[in-house]
């Protein structure tokens, strides 16, 4: 099974704490902790996993610039075998429509029975996916935490729906799956793994490349803009408990007798 | 010009999901004159039931009745949307398992803007909306404009519009399913087999008062221990988010939100956990709810009644010795 996980390098929310810069026009990149989008990270395992039962090969692709590069060969060291980079000047500012169009040119480069995504990322959209199988006229189903490979021609996916219930469907290869986390536990990757796939080579394709007009990608090819980037009125929020740990833990074993929640 | 503005209605066993009313509200934010048609696709009286109980609330609801949408197939309703919709409409569905799964094929099939996940629309000036989103777990809002000259699809997060409660509409079923069907139902590569129900657990926390709720603060499997002497000093039971049960440090059935447990317990400790809408929208009945997060930005924040910013490590054990010497 030769399969193909999208990727992206996005600013790890468990780790920082996200801060709207001084103009509004963007979020403060400075000291940002960047890591593979946590999905993503299951996608990869995923594949690898799904390649060692049934064979084939695993190709991580991701659209960015040069640094993006190191997410790549992260999940390389995963396991993956092949990496390819998607840059251009040109592909800046793609909307999710974009991006699903120059991973598009990318997968009719190869031939590949099955593409997985994370389910969502930084930007919480959840429409690559969705969109680049539409675009290949594949068959598509998101939020997968089951996978069973039937045979060459088709494979059982279990999709996560309301209350934690299973929807399971049979579908035809190739297709596009999406990845919920939890699916499986991915592997832990070192910094010494990571430096054993430093001399990998990692093809860069650009819009030339891979046949791409200008126009279609970028920020002229997008219909979604974003005008600004804010921290929304705080409203009510929560009564902030302050002072040393004794004086707040006091208080809120007061509040919590108040509220009946200490039986 | 009259805008036309539809809604897909998720629905299950004869009742609209609450998501009907509050894409009414969202139609009226794009254009308080709109025209809003429901679009409804199912079997049976089911389907009819749906149709009957929202058609107070659109002014159209078109049905589609076919027997292979007993359950909906979101690969096939695309294409069924796509045969019955003018070009450039624009059309709403929910934020949810379902609309995740339809909508972004439905905007490339349609040739159509995308706007996903919005949580307010400010309006439309000439061919431009805008609206608000979330980014990066939700610490930080962006507007964006989106330009529906060739039609839109825009998902609407569940629960941040205000339910339509007007009930005027005084809407009109029409039976769309010929037009729909014309050509035959849709062949796709994807077949419904069986919904897996999720397991049961050993502590059903859709029944407790109070829940001591862990998410990914807890950073590590041996540190639940706090978590379980904070819940024996309460009374309480321990409930989690999605990235403990991702972990495998606790079952399935402990877990609050969308793709888990609906809770509505009186106090709702959250320990740790960032408050994605997913897990919010797990919690009901307006609980007391504490959140100790590190980070103040996390928007549990917004949601809570009572907030300490500290390191659940250290602060959690601090709060369970103080609550077992007060006795």
């Amino acid at each position: 099974m030769e399969i193909l996980v999208c990727i992206k390098r996005v600013p790890d929310t468990s780790e920082n704490e996200i801060n709207v810069n001084r103009d509004g026009t963007d979020i403060e990149r400075d000291d940002l902790v960047y890591s593979v989008n946590e999905w993503d990270n299951y996608a990869v395992e995923e594949a690898i996993q799904i390649r060692d039962r049934v064979c084939g090969s695993v190709t991580v692709v991701t659209v960015g610039d040069e640094e993006t590069e190191e997410v790549v060969r992260r999940e390389m060291a995963m396991g993956a075998d092949k990496g390819v980079l998607l840059s251009d000047e040109v592909f800046k500012n793609s909307d999710g429509r974009g991006i699903a169009g120059i991973i598009k040119a990318e997968v009719k480069k190869g031939k590949y029975d099955l593409i997985l995504t994370g389910a969502q990322a930084d930007d919480g959209a959840g429409q690559v996916g969705g969109m680049l199988a539409a675009m290949l006229d594949w068959p598509y189903a998101s939020l997968a935490t089951l996978i069973e490979v039937t045979d060459d021609k088709k494979i059982k996916v279990g999709r996560e729906i309301e209350g934690g219930n299973l929807e399971m469907l049979e579908i035809d290869l190739p297709c596009v799956l999406s990845i919920q986390t939890g699916i499986n536990e991915p592997r832990y990757v070192g910094i010494r793994g990571i430096r054993k796939t430093a001399s990998a080579e990692i093809p860069v394709h650009g819009a030339g490349d891979l046949g791409l007009s200008p126009e279609s990608v970028g920020k002229s090819g997008s219909k979604i803009k974003q005008l600004d980037y804010f921290v929304p009125d705080a409203g009510e929020g929560a009564e902030i408990l302050e002072g040393s740990v004794d004086e707040i833990a006091e208080k809120l074993v007061e509040l919590l007798k108040a509220r009946g929640g200490i039986k | 010009m009259v805008r036309q503005v539809f809604a897909y209605i998720v629905h299950k066993e004869g009742v609209a999901d609450d998501t009907a009313l509050e894409m009414v509200a969202a139609a009226k934010r794009i254009d308080s004159d709109a025209s809003i048609t429901a679009i409804v696709a199912g079997t049976g009286a089911d389907l009819n039931v749906v149709c009957n109980e929202i058609a107070s609330s659109y002014q159209e609801v078109w049905k589609i009745d076919s027997e292979a949408l007993s359950y909906p197939n979101a690969e096939a309703i695309r294409t069924l949307l796509v045969r019955i919709l003018p070009k450039e409409g624009l059309i709403i569905a929910p934020h949810d398992t379902f609309g995740m799964d339809l909508a972004p094929g439905l905007s490339i099939k349609l040739d159509a803007a995308y706007l996903p996940d919005a949580v307010d629309i400010e309006g439309v000036d000439e061919n431009r909306l805008k609206a608000v989103r979330q980014e990066y777990s939700g610490q930080v809002s962006t507007h964006v404009v989106c330009d529906i000259s060739g039609g839109a699809v825009i998902t609407a997060r569940p629960g941040s519009f205000k339910a339509d409660e007007s009930k005027g509409a005084g809407g009109q079923v029409v039976d769309k399913t010929a037009e729909a069907l014309e050509g035959g139902f849709p062949e796709t590569g994807r077949r419904f087999i069986e919904v897996a129900e999720a397991e049961v657990g050993d502590v059903d926390i859709t029944k407790s008062d109070i829940l001591v709720s862990v998410g990914r603060g807890i950073e590590d499997e041996d540190n639940l221990e706090i978590v379980y002497d904070l819940a024996r000093a309460m009374g309480g039971d321990v409930a989690c988010s999605r990235p403990v049960v991702d972990a495998r440090w606790l079952e399935k059935s402990r877990q609050v939100g969308t793709s888990g447990k609906t809770v509505k317990p009186k106090v709702y400790m959250a320990l740790g956990i960032s408050g994605s809408f997913q897990h919010q929208g797990g919690i009901k009945g307006s609980p007391f709810m504490v959140a100790i997060n590190k980070n103040p930005k996390a928007p549990i924040f917004q949601a809570a009644d009572v907030g300490v910013v500290a390191d659940i490590l250290d602060f959690v054990p601090e709060l369970t010795d103080k609550i077992n010497g007060s006795r």
